[in-house]
């Protein structure tokens, strides 16, 4: 059993993930919750990194933490008031919903275990997916190519736009 | 010790139970959306280790990953702007509140 | 001939128009686009009378011509409803009745109703009353009569209650409408039976012939020991008696003078009263051949019907009503002309072209009757006899156009009204003497009530008035003008030349023993009249009066016809069969609704908090719902 440099780093990754995801639901202060979430961001990115889709843990650190997150903490501030910022977690909920969150868990860890995932041979994880390739791939009009969702996901965001104004704006 | 699919699902699978957690406790909508962050992002995860491990030739989980983060943004702009609206109409974000539209 | 169209479509293009933008208009402007529309109507329908008259004959007869017919809704291939435009002696003749009283009435209306709330919505009712009327009268088949014939009842339920503000006219259209409403549901029955059999809507179908075959079979069909096209042809007497205000189906007629007196010369003495005995003269070929009893019945009501209503005639005091039972008098001679009919050819069939004779004479002279009540009532503000008398001096065109018109119908020659009632007299006397016996008498009685009514208003002794009645404007009189020149010189129309029962020449000629007969009994009842009457004091009048006062009072209660009604239908029918079933609907089905809607509110009270409006129990119960579906499956598995 040699421990490679690798694994140290994925159990510091998967150590920090945990205790942050945690945290993120066990806080009581909802901005100190962004916060944590925003670490538990660049922990996900971080997994990207290493499994060598370097583009996609890029664009989860630039979207997640350099938009969604910058959302939120707007959000939470317009929304401020005393009762908005510690309004913690209702007591009698705690149970239901920690029974139906490890249940849950439960039956998924069951799954993985029984389950006998057969690893492709080929697997190797630190060669990285090139530039060129995800360029072609994202704007390429042939198979296995994504010119059509991608277009779709621009209209769909200028409807968000558009959408998330019309709701927002003041009457 | 070589690192496997189960080693990471089973982050997922953590982060997936705390997003629930949170969603079912939170008393504040924009935690409760916060929780809904950590599902997605486990999903995420579960997408990105699916084509690493299973399918290294093809980069269909990668782009669904990335599709993925694209929609969240989508839908997190929508959720926030609505529910500043609702903030605006009843001053609070407070969940257990927000029970008018039963009737 | 496709432009009597026209005639047709004009009235009811006029009923839309004042109906929907009259209230934009000025008073006299509405009254005039309907006046002139219905000029037009009258002239097209003298110059269609001309042209029909004057056109060759076929085989000794005029030919039935269709100018335009419109398949409408087909039941099957042989049975399918039209809507067309038949045009034949009697149907044309009945145009032209219509569209005179008809513009006469409108002309005179623009004098009469002057003034009055709602003058537009008047004369849109009054095309509509047309527009349906000439549309019942040229139908070409039998279903185009009845929906005509439901238009006429409505439109004279709109006039009828045209003062809706007062309850006397409110109930009098009520009435008006149930009672000949639930006579025609005879009629529709009647319809129904008869097409079932013949498979057979089309009037010339049913007439020329070609139906014969198919008739004489189900002739030999009984229902309850009645030959089935008896059952279907009575069925329709009883529609016919229903408009025609036959005994006992009369009670509705009286109570409609409630309306504008315009409306009652148009409606309920001219037009639309006749269209029963139109009815029956339309289908005259099938009760001749296939149902000569229900001819017997319909004689004896008719005889009945006039002897009976000519009775009430003499005792009542309002004018308009002793009109209206004179009217219901009248009708009933035409009924008993058609019925007094053994055979189809000229001389059996003497009554047809009687009753028909009648019916033009009757519609002109009882539509100046009215009209001249309706001036005199103009100008006394008043319809019983003690608010009058001595008119004649004030009202000089008025009294003697009325008296025209009452020597008319009482059967002095040379007016109109002679030639017809001889006729029918004769008829009737070649049928049963008996029956002849009764016609006269009733034919004096009729003379007796009409001078009765004339000395009570034009003569005796002169009532206190508030102001000087004066002679009404010309609007007014011009109609009773040229109507009393139609009704002094109708009778000379050489009416066999154009309608016979069977559609030859036939060439009237007086039976003098009849003819003498009637003048006697005329001059006689109008010498009584005279005598009881002209004076200033009725003293004979009340003292006949007190000896048969029974008789009296129950003549001038109508016989209590009315009360008999209020009778049946309050206690027997109300009291009986409709509270019960009321308190079945309202306890037995209306109780099983509410329990089943108050069950369902219960069960939904009780599962309502499921919908508590919180999201996350909403979340719990779906995660709740995914494990247990994932551990099934995991079990399964």
């Amino acid at each position: 059993m040699d421990i490679t440099f690798q694994n140290v780093v994925f159990l510091i990754v998967a150590i920090f993930i945990t205790v942050f995801s945690v945290l993120t639901v066990t806080t009581n202060k909802i901005m100190r919750s962004a916060t944590y979430l925003l670490f538990v961001l660049f922990g996900t990115a971080a997994i990207y990194f290493l499994l060598g889709y370097t583009f996609l843990g890029a664009v989860q650190i630039m979207v997640y933490a350099g938009g969604i997150i910058i959302l939120y903490v707007f959000s939470i501030l317009l929304t401020n008031s005393d009762e908005n910022i510690n309004t913690g977690i209702k007591r009698g909920k705690i149970l239901p919903g920690l029974i139906s969150a490890l249940a849950g868990a439960g039956i998924i860890f069951f799954i993985i275990f029984t389950h006998n995932f057969m690893p492709s041979a080929s697997a190797n994880i630190l060669q990285e997916v090139d530039m060129k390739t995800i360029g072609f791939t994202l704007v390429g009009g042939g198979k296995h190519q994504y010119i059509l969702p991608f277009e779709v996901l621009g209209v769909l965001l200028l409807a968000c736009i558009i959408g998330g104004v019309l709701i927002a704006r003041k009457r | 010790m070589e690192i496997q699919v189960e080693h990471y699902l089973i982050i997922s699978t953590i982060m997936l139970c705390a997003g629930i957690y949170g969603f079912l406790v939170r008393k504040n909508t924009l935690a409760m959306l916060i929780s809904v962050e950590l599902i997605l992002n486990a999903a995420d995860i579960n997408f990105a280790v699916f084509n690493k491990f299973l399918f290294p030739n093809q980069l269909e989980g990668h782009f669904f990953t990335l599709f993925a983060i694209g929609i969240v943004a989508a839908e997190t702009a929508v959720a926030i702007a609505i529910i500043i609206n609702i903030y605006r109409n009843i001053q609070t974000l407070n969940v257990d509140k927000m029970d008018k539209l039963k009737h | 001939m496709e432009y009597t169209l026209i005639i047709l479509l004009l009235p009811a293009i006029m009923f839309l128009f004042l109906g929907l933008a009259g209230h934009k208009l000025k008073h006299k402007v509405a009254g005039l686009f309907g006046t002139i529309s219905l000029g037009l109507v009258t002239c097209l329908s003298y110059f269609t009378a001309w042209e029909y008259f004057t056109s060759p004959r076929v085989n000794g007869v005029f030919e039935k011509i269709i100018p335009f017919n419109f398949e409408w809704l087909s039941f099957s291939e042989a049975l399918h409803v039209d809507i067309g435009i038949l045009l034949d002696p009697i149907s044309v003749m009945m145009l032209i009745v219509i569209s005179t009283v008809s513009l006469m009435v409108h002309i005179y209306s623009l004098g009469y109703m002057h003034g009055e709330k709602g003058f537009q919505r008047y004369y849109a009712f009054l095309s509509l009353f047309t527009f349906s009327m000439l549309g019942l009268v040229v139908a070409t088949n039998i279903f185009q009569t009845y929906i005509f014939w439901e238009l006429v009842g409505v439109s004279s339920y709109l006039l009828i209650g045209f003062y809706y503000t007062k309850p006397s006219a409110i109930a009098a259209s009520k009435k008006a409408f149930i009672v000949t409403r639930f006579a025609d549901l005879g009629f529709l029955i009647g319809i129904l039976v008869l097409s079932f059999y013949s498979q057979t809507f089309s009037f010339v179908e049913l007439m020329n012939g070609s139906s014969d075959a198919i008739l004489t079979g189900a002739a030999t069909q009984t229902f309850l020991g009645i030959g089935v096209l008896s059952w279907a042809l009575g069925l329709m007497f009883i529609g016919a008696a229903g408009k025609s205000a036959m005994f006992p189906l009369h009670i509705w007629l009286p109570d409609a003078m409630e309306g504008p007196t315009p409306v009652s010369a148009l409606i309920h003495a001219a037009t639309m009263v006749v269209a029963g005995v139109y009815l029956v003269a339309r289908m005259f070929y099938l009760y001749i051949g296939f149902a000569p009893g229900v001819l017997e019945i319909i004689a004896i009501v008719g005889a009945f019907t006039s002897l009976f209503s000519a009775i009430i005639a003499c005792v009542q005091t309002d004018i308009k009503r002793v009109l209206a039972f004179s009217t219901i008098s009248q009708i009933g001679f035409m009924m008993v002309a058609l019925g007094v009919c053994t055979g189809m050819d000229s001389h059996e069939g003497l009554g047809y072209m009687a009753s028909m004779f009648h019916l033009f004479t009757h519609a002109m002279f009882k539509a100046l009757l009215f009209l001249g009540a309706g001036s005199i009532i103009h100008a006394v503000h008043s319809n019983e006899m003690k608010d009058m008398g001595g008119l004649r001096k004030f009202m000089p065109i008025t009294h003697i156009t009325f008296l025209i018109a009452c020597l008319a119908i009482a059967g002095i020659p040379p007016f109109s009204g002679f030639f017809s009632k001889d006729e029918i007299l004769a008829a009737a006397f070649k049928f049963n003497p008996a029956m002849g016996w009764t016609m006269t008498v009733i034919a004096g009685l009729t003379a007796f009530y009409m001078f009765r009514l004339y000395f009570n208003i034009f003569w005796g002794k002169e009532a206190k008035h508030h102001h000087t009645p004066h002679e009404s404007p010309l609007t007014i009189t011009i109609p009773l003008i040229i109507l009393a020149i139609v009704t002094i010189f109708g009778g000379f129309i050489p009416f066999g030349h154009f309608i016979t029962s069977d559609g030859l020449l036939y060439n009237i000629h007086l039976d003098p023993q009849v003819a003498i007969t009637s003048v006697v009994v005329a001059v006689l009842s109008i010498a009584i009249a005279t005598i009881f009457y002209k004076n200033k004091e009725q003293k004979i009048p009340a003292m006949l009066g007190e000896k048969l006062s029974g008789l009296h009072k129950a003549a001038t209660k109508k016989f209590y016809i009315d009360e008999v009604y209020q009778f049946i239908t309050h206690r027997i029918i109300f009291a009986c069969i409709s509270t019960p079933i009321a308190w079945f609907d309202r306890h037995i089905v209306d109780g099983f609704m509410n329990l089943m809607a108050s069950s369902t509110q219960s069960l939904s009270y009780s599962i309502r908090k499921f919908q508590s409006g919180h999201v996350q129990q909403y979340a719990f119960v779906f995660l709740l719902g995914i494990i247990f579906i994932i551990g099934l499956i995991l079990l399964v598995i």
